[in-house]
């Protein structure tokens, strides 16, 4: 398997090993006395990117809060056949590709390849405050391994999603089959594309390593994307049980 | 400190190291793609000159049509119906989303956030100019519509199914109307990633002392609109989405069964209401993210130039958090014409006119504000005042429109289109105009000139009213809107003297803003020379140098210690009492 091997520098010297796997304040500004002037320290730019992301991941709810809305309201909707002029139902259930269920199990095998790569870089910034050099190897083999894993996952669970299309395509389903079948390439689509975004903050961070930019900002890079990995992990969970329980 | 006070008082500063981003030196860097917000913020605001100065344009063709429709109009020639449908299409567009969403929130919000709540920079700076940039070239991409073939959409800013959803079904639904949805769609995407900024920045970057509770009523307005524009843009962007999928991709989302020209159109089944439902949960919190902006601003400059605190500070920050939420809850009071059922009006409609208690709380707080201040007539508190005379008169005729049954009869005249236009239009407008006579001074370090602003406000502001209250009278009668011409119907003619005095007025009015056009330019080259505090405010960012330093406070952070309305403050020294005041804050606590 592909790894990035690298070794870092710190340039925030800040960070503590008290600080090691706690979740720093939540807010920053303001009278709690926390935050510090000029540029700021590891801990406050970490919070700051996660703030930013929590933020950032509310209109992507919205966004499939919204298709969920469109779903329901459009799976009840009747519509007049020409034919007999009568009201009658367009909206044929699909059945899902049991390859969806296979691509589901390596989306969460790749969450939990992104969590264990967002624990080990948050260690190898503890480590690399430890040394007073200040210049570290990244882990003891000079390699991050979960990272790479979790991108080629994630790729192989796009690539899974395209498959599925296919076969969905080869069973007669297309985009504008039926209204059940226009939503599950929509939902599928839009996480596919959502989840293209984690990919390639991943590989901004794998770069990051390659490059041997700051271990504390590829740290805050590694932290955030793995958050938005395992929201994406989560909402495909909904976006597959939604298709499957509510056809 | 750097720039001095301009209040002279005694400031408690921190001294920092260095900015997190340093300055720029080239051209590129400093002016096109800056990560400074307050370059970002002037890019923003200038984005919103030209798009207003384009939509008022477009305006203008129109009230010429509607009183001589046969005009041939040198260069533009011939306004036909479906003319004049993309002109109004076009312009409501234009000035929703590009200068009423774009300027107060992106261009003032961003140059002035930071400073208020004594942060360096936004949160994410990169993400500030992608945003900028981004909807920069979402205005592009919609002005591009106009030269497609087939021209401009013509369903409207509202963008009603299936009307937008069919490309056979006009002139301007092709091409053009798919230019108008991707315009949308980008313009949605560059405003989230403000709307980031700008929660993270005043949820993470308060200076030290500045608790939310100090924090100046135009930083709450633009916090809540930012949470507003966080929650409804995503919404927009799926209906987009889905919109461009029935275009495009033979879907039904939104198209029934139905014919085209008497050709069946190939879709079945899909909801116009379905449009309808989603396009106004984003639509109404829209009307307060254009005004929310205004309403922090107005309460900020009715404060300054009244010499007095804010009457009621809480109670305006949770009228303007009432507001944004009530906003969430009211979008069916837009399709009471679809054929809801009762109860769910009754239920938007209590909802609706429920807006009108955090309203009034506003209305009494800014008259109380007034009531006995020692009230200073400068061009932006002229502008302040103009916007709570349009918000009441603008707002009143909410409750009436909030009736299902008086809007079913006025839904389709133009007492609707006189009802928006005061209240999110003319009223936001003013807002803007208003921070622009009084952040001016900081933004170019030169004065405006005074005659000239007063000039342009009474005539924008009588204008305003010559144009909009005859229009509330036209709807009543029967005149209705989306009409390209009413020539042809015969109580519709009967009040055709109404249009063209309303056409008369709408052109010394549009023609008066030239007036401000000129003093902006002029006085950013040939104005008087500003101080740091030229209206004796008590803000943070009268506290810095005029125009700011890249880093806003010259590589020094401030420190608060007072709220932001302390004028005349018994036994201090002067009228008002910086934020950053140690001394008088200390002595009050």
């Amino acid at each position: 398997m592909a790894s990035f091997s690298t070794t870092a520098t710190l340039d925030e010297p800040q960070v503590s090993r008290g600080n090691e796997g706690g979740s720093p304040p939540f807010f920053g500004g303001g009278d709690d006395g926390r935050s510090r002037p000029g540029v700021p320290d590891y801990r406050t730019r970490l919070r700051r990117a996660r703030l930013g992301l929590l933020v950032a991941l509310t209109p992507v709810l919205m966004l499939f809060v919204s298709f969920t809305s469109a779903y329901v309201v459009r799976q009840g909707l009747p519509t007049l056949d020409p034919g007999t002029n009568q009201l009658v139902r367009d909206w044929i259930p699909v059945k899902l590709p049991a390859l969806l269920l296979v691509n589901t199990v390596v989306l969460l095998v790749s969450s939990v390849g992104m969590e264990l790569a967002r624990r080990q870089t948050k260690l190898t910034v503890v480590a690399a405050t430890a040394k007073p050099s200040q210049t570290v190897p990244v882990n003891a083999e000079g390699k991050t391994p979960w990272l790479a894993m979790t991108i080629a996952l994630g790729l192989l669970f796009l690539f899974g999603q395209w498959m599925a299309w296919k076969q969905l395509a080869a069973s007669g389903f297309y985009v504008a089959t039926t209204p059940s079948s226009s939503f599950v390439y929509l939902l599928t689509g839009a996480h596919a594309v959502h989840l293209m975004g984690g990919v390639v903050a991943l590989l901004v961070a794998g770069v990051f390593a390659l490059l041997h930019r700051s271990v504390a900002t590829r740290s805050i890079v590694v932290d955030v994307a793995g958050w938005y990995w395992h929201f994406m992990a989560a909402l495909w969970v909904y976006i597959l049980l939604l298709l499957e329980f509510a056809r | 400190m750097a720039g001095g006070t301009g209040g002279g008082e005694a400031i408690t500063m921190v001294s920092h190291d260095a900015h997190a981003h340093a300055a720029p030196q080239g051209f590129i860097r400093k002016w096109v793609f800056s990560l400074d917000h307050k370059v970002i913020g002037i890019q923003y605001f200038f984005l919103a000159l030209v798009a207003v100065f384009t939509g008022m344009f477009l305006s203008l063709l129109m009230r010429i049509h509607l009183v001589w429709p046969n005009a041939h109009l040198p260069i533009f020639g011939d306004i036909k119906p479906e003319t004049y449908l993309s002109l109004l299409t076009m312009h409501g567009t234009i000035m929703v989303f590009f200068v009423l969403t774009t300027a107060p929130q992106g261009g003032f919000g961003n140059y002035f956030l930071p400073i208020q709540i004594g942060a360096p920079d936004m949160a994410f700076p990169v993400l500030n100019m992608l945003s900028f940039w981004t909807t920069f070239l979402g205005f592009v991409v919609l002005v591009a519509a106009f030269f497609v073939t087939g021209g401009a959409p013509l369903h409207g800013w509202t963008g009603y199914a299936p009307l937008s959803a069919l490309q056979s079904a006009g002139p301007g639904e092709g091409l053009g109307a798919d230019l108008w949805i991707i315009s949308i769609a980008i313009f949605c995407i560059g405003a989230l990633m403000g709307a980031l900024n700008f929660i993270t920045t005043t949820l993470d970057m308060r200076a030290k002392g500045m608790t939310l509770m100090r924090m100046p009523l135009t930083c709450w307005a633009w916090f809540i609109t930012a949470i507003l524009g966080l929650l409804a843009f995503g919404v927009l962007l799926s209906a987009g989405i889905l919109l461009l999928m029935d275009r495009n991709l033979g879907t039904s989302f939104f198209v029934p069964l139905g014919t085209v020209n008497g050709i069946l159109t190939g879709h079945k089944g899909g909801s116009p209401l379905l449009w309808q439902h989603l396009f106004w949960f984003f639509g109404h919190p829209e009307v307060y993210i254009a005004i929310l902006p205004a309403m922090g601003l107005c309460s900020q400059l009715l404060s300054v130039f009244s010499r007095k605190p804010i009457f009621g500070y809480k109670a305006m920050v949770y009228a303007i958090m009432a507001i944004g939420f009530l906003g969430f809850m009211v979008w069916g009071h837009h399709m009471f014409m679809s054929g809801m059922s009762p109860y769910s009006a009754f239920a938007f409609s209590i909802m609706t006119m429920g807006i009108g208690v955090p309203s009034a709380i506003k209305t009494f707080n800014w008259l109380g504000t007034l009531w006995r201040g020692r009230i200073r007539f400068s061009s932006p508190m002229l502008f302040a005042i103009g916007f709570v005379s349009l918000f009441v008169v603008g707002g009143i005729s909410g409750p009436f429109l909030a009736q299902p049954v008086l809007d079913i009869y006025l839904h389709e005249t133009y007492f609707v289109i006189a009802h928006f236009h005061l209240i999110m239009g003319v009223a936001s407008i003013f807002g803007i105009f208003a921070a622009t006579y009084y952040w001016f001074p900081k933004m170019f370090g030169r004065m405006m000139n005074e005659p000239l602003a007063k000039t342009h406000f009474w005539f924008t502001f009588v204008g305003a009213y010559l144009i909009f209250m005859p229009m509330h009278y036209y709807g009543m009668a029967g005149g209705l809107r989306r009409y390209s011409q009413g020539t042809e119907v015969a109580w519709i003619n009967t009040l055709a003297p109404i249009q063209k005095f309303i056409s008369i007025a709408a052109f010394i009015t549009i023609a008066s803003q030239f007036i401000f056009l000129f003093n902006l330019f002029w006085s950013m080259f040939k104005g008087e020379k500003a101080v740091d505090n030229p209206w004796e405010a008590t803000t943070l960012e009268w506290t810095t140098a005029t125009p700011p330093p890249h880093d806003n406070f010259g590589g020094i952070t401030p420190v608060v210690y007072n709220g932001p309305y302390e004028y005349s403050v018994p036994g201090a020294p002067k009228d008002f009492v910086m934020q950053t005041d140690a001394q008088v804050g200390a002595k009050k606590h």
